[in-house]
């Protein structure tokens, strides 16, 4: 992208083309940095060493090259106090075109609501090749360019069902984010390697790389390994297969907010994602002692990618499948080392009410269910029937009356 | 009548004749399978319940739910070595002492036809039909809590060892018998939990007569007044056989008495506590 631009710059001479003045004298009205409009506050100022240092100073553009209404050989000076918008389709036309169709230029037509254009990204007389650091557009200098106006709740509001509470720069916190701004790693991602530069369109629409159809390919960009387990399993065949229930990348990683894997509560919050599908798995896994101990928030025993894979997962009747009869008490073994078949031969998602699956199950279930019931069906009327018979009794002791205790009436004695 | 009646027998009992009822080693016995089942219920029931909100903060004051599960190891430990104690007690007196009663009789604690009519004397009692049964040694709710806990020794402790130890237990036995172990540790647990707190503490410490507690499961003697009235059958049999004498005890002292309800209160704190946090959790529907 630095690289197209410098040489666009490079291949369109400005000043050989175009007429009018020289950027010379622009500068000896705009070089003054108290120069303002004749309305008042917004600046007319150029700084000419900022100008010079810029990637269109340095390449020779002249100032008409983008103010293109000056560069008519009749234009008089001081010229009129309205120009037309600096241009920037003379050189990249491509750029432009590609922002034309962008959400940031849907989003300024209705309303003219301060949705970016070039100049909000790049800046516009200082603009720097986006290879060297200072450059907004600069690898690492993108999100923070972005969140000027993505964390700006005026700019930009929080989506409609956003987590409560959560920060617009949310992302910095993530893995991604982290790897960029913190670690300074080259190969993290900033916010136009997933969403594109100049053509960003909605998430919604399947032109997006962040689209639920096409992110296993812009995550695969990177993490290839991946997505090629995922796109051979369950969930990637179904995805491609159009089915719109089969989860994408950031149904389980969630997008921005990107945690690193490994992290405990991230495995815990997972498996609810799991189970927000697989509703009935999510049900027995949580009356196992694997699901109530990450229920209580320690993922040091099976969740669920421990035993189906996170994205090689295959229906248990695939040979490839972790959980297959061929492989199952390997992937037992990964933590019971010494399981053998029979431990394998475990039901985790024995359900109590489904009698076909697991009959020892429904019938112990169903026994401790009645002895529950049943004891305390008894012990609860004999408790009840008993507590006022024994308060008569207290009473009757409290106040000593009440001569002999019923039991001791002599009618009773019988030899025991 | 021997002592101005108060049914809160030794509070103001200090001078009443007392009898011994349990031997130091049951009550010890009784301090350890108490303090055992209330580690194990604490440390046990954040798991079942673990979707309640006071899953984790109970779990938590245990050290999280893996430090928590070792807990419940050293507490099933002392259970079962209490158990041990309690059969090898048990195995002496049968086989070595050949103690006769042990299996059958009045001092049995078999359950007997005399506790089915016992029993339903007893109800009749409650309905104010019949006058309270002559009760000997044992009633016939101290058997039902005896053998509850009997049996429970053998389910929860049966299929608590299996889910400890499961790489070597799967070696015998198929992986359903897993699924059965882990339904039954956990509502066998949850019926005992919810007895021994609710219908346990009321029969034997909570009920009128005895509130706040009756604390012969810790001094071991029963005030003179209460064996006769509440075991007159016990109390005719020991006159009969001339060993009233024999157990005659002076009564607890203070001391040993604040530290009993101190103890007992404890546990029946916890125990309510619990009993509390598991019906909100069941009314929650978790």
């Amino acid at each position: 992208m630095a690289g197209g631009l410098l040489l666009c710059a490079v291949g369109a001479p400005g000043p050989a083309l175009a007429a009018g003045p020289a950027n010379d004298d622009c500068l000896s009205c705009h070089d003054d940095s108290t120069l303002v409009r004749e309305t008042g506050a917004t600046s007319v100022a150029v700084d000419p060493a900022a100008f010079a240092a810029s990637m269109h100073g340095a390449a020779g553009a002249a100032c008409v090259d983008c103010h293109v209404d000056l560069a008519a050989e009749d234009t008089e000076f001081p010229h009129a106090e309205k120009l037309a918008k600096a241009t920037c389709d003379g050189c990249h036309e491509e750029a432009v075109a590609d922002h034309a169709e962008s959400v940031h230029a849907a989003a300024r037509k209705p309303d003219g609501s301060p949705a970016a254009t070039c100049a909000e990204c790049h800046g516009t007389h200082d603009i720097a090749p986006s290879g060297e650091p200072r450059s907004r557009t600069n690898h690492f200098q993108i999100a923070s360019t972005c969140l000027r106006c993505h964390a700006d709740p005026a700019i930009h509001p929080p989506k409609p069902g956003a987590p409560p509470g959560r920060s617009p720069t949310h992302f910095n916190d993530s893995i991604h984010g982290h790897a960029l701004l913190v670690a300074g790693l080259n190969v993290a991602p900033n916010c136009a390697d997933c969403h594109g530069a100049h053509r960003v369109v909605a998430a919604r629409d399947p032109a997006s790389p962040v689209n639920r159809t096409g992110a296993p390919q812009t995550c695969g960009a990177c993490h290839e390994k991946i997505v090629l387990a995922f796109e051979e399993g369950v969930h990637g065949r179904q995805l491609a297969a159009g089915n719109e229930a089969a989860p994408s990348c950031a149904d389980c990683h969630t997008s921005h907010g990107i945690v690193q894997a490994a992290t405990s509560t991230w495995q815990a919050r997972v498996i609810g994602a799991c189970g927000d599908c697989h509703r009935p798995a999510i049900r027995s896994y949580r009356s196992t002692y694997h699901g109530q101990v990450t229920a209580l928030g320690s993922t040091r025993i099976a969740t669920c990618a421990s035993c189906h894979d996170a994205h090689a997962i295959h229906p248990s009747s695939d040979p490839r499948s972790t959980v297959s009869a061929e492989r199952r008490l390997a992937t037992c073994q990964q933590c019971h080392q010494k399981a053998t078949a029979g431990f394998a031969s475990y039901d985790p998602h024995a359900d109590p009410s489904d009698k076909s699956r697991n009959a020892a199950v429904y019938y112990t279930a169903g026994f401790m269910k009645f002895l529950l019931v049943g004891v305390f069906a008894f012990f609860g009327l004999h408790t009840a029937l008993w507590l006022p018979r024994s308060w008569a009794e207290r009473k009757r002791h409290a106040t000593g009356a009440g001569g002999a205790p019923e039991s001791r009436s002599p009618d009773q004695e019988k030899p025991s | 009548m021997t002592q101005a009646a108060d049914p809160r027998a030794g509070r103001r009992a200090a001078t009443e004749t007392h009898y011994r009822r349990f031997d130091l080693f049951d009550r010890w016995l009784h301090g350890a399978l108490m303090t055992s089942f209330l580690g194990l219920s604490l440390t046990g029931l954040p798991l079942l319940f673990h979707d309640a909100p006071w899953a984790r903060l109970v779990s938590g004051i245990f050290g999280g739910p893996l430090f928590a599960a070792m807990l419940h190891r050293v507490f099933a430990s002392m259970m079962i070595a209490t158990f041990a104690l309690h059969l090898g007690r048990l195995a002496k007196k049968i086989f070595v002492e050949r103690q006769p009663g042990i299996l059958w009789g009045p001092t049995s604690l078999v359950p007997q036809p005399r506790d089915l009519t016992e029993m339903l004397g007893h109800l009749r009692y409650f309905l104010g039909q019949g006058p309270r049964p002559r009760f000997d040694r044992y009633t016939y709710w101290e058997k039902f809590d005896y053998w509850a806990v009997f049996w429970g020794m053998g389910i929860i402790g049966g299929s608590g060892l299996l889910l400890w130890f499961p790489e070597f237990f799967g070696r015998f036995v198929p992986g359903w018998a897993f699924n059965v172990a882990m339904i039954v540790h956990g509502e066998e647990a949850l019926l005992a939990v919810t007895f021994i707190f609710t219908i346990h503490f009321f029969n034997g410490h909570l009920r009128p007569e005895k509130f706040p507690m009756d604390p012969v499961i810790f001094t071991g003697r029963v005030p003179e007044r209460e064996l006769r009235e509440e075991r007159p059958a016990e109390w005719a049999r020991l006159e009969r056989q001339g060993r009233l004498e024999g157990l005659a005890a002076p009564p607890p002292d203070a001391a040993d008495l604040r530290r009993s309800r101190r103890i007992g209160a404890t546990a029946v704190a916890i125990g309510l506590i619990m009993v509390a946090l598991t019906i909100y959790a069941l009314l929650r529907g978790h």
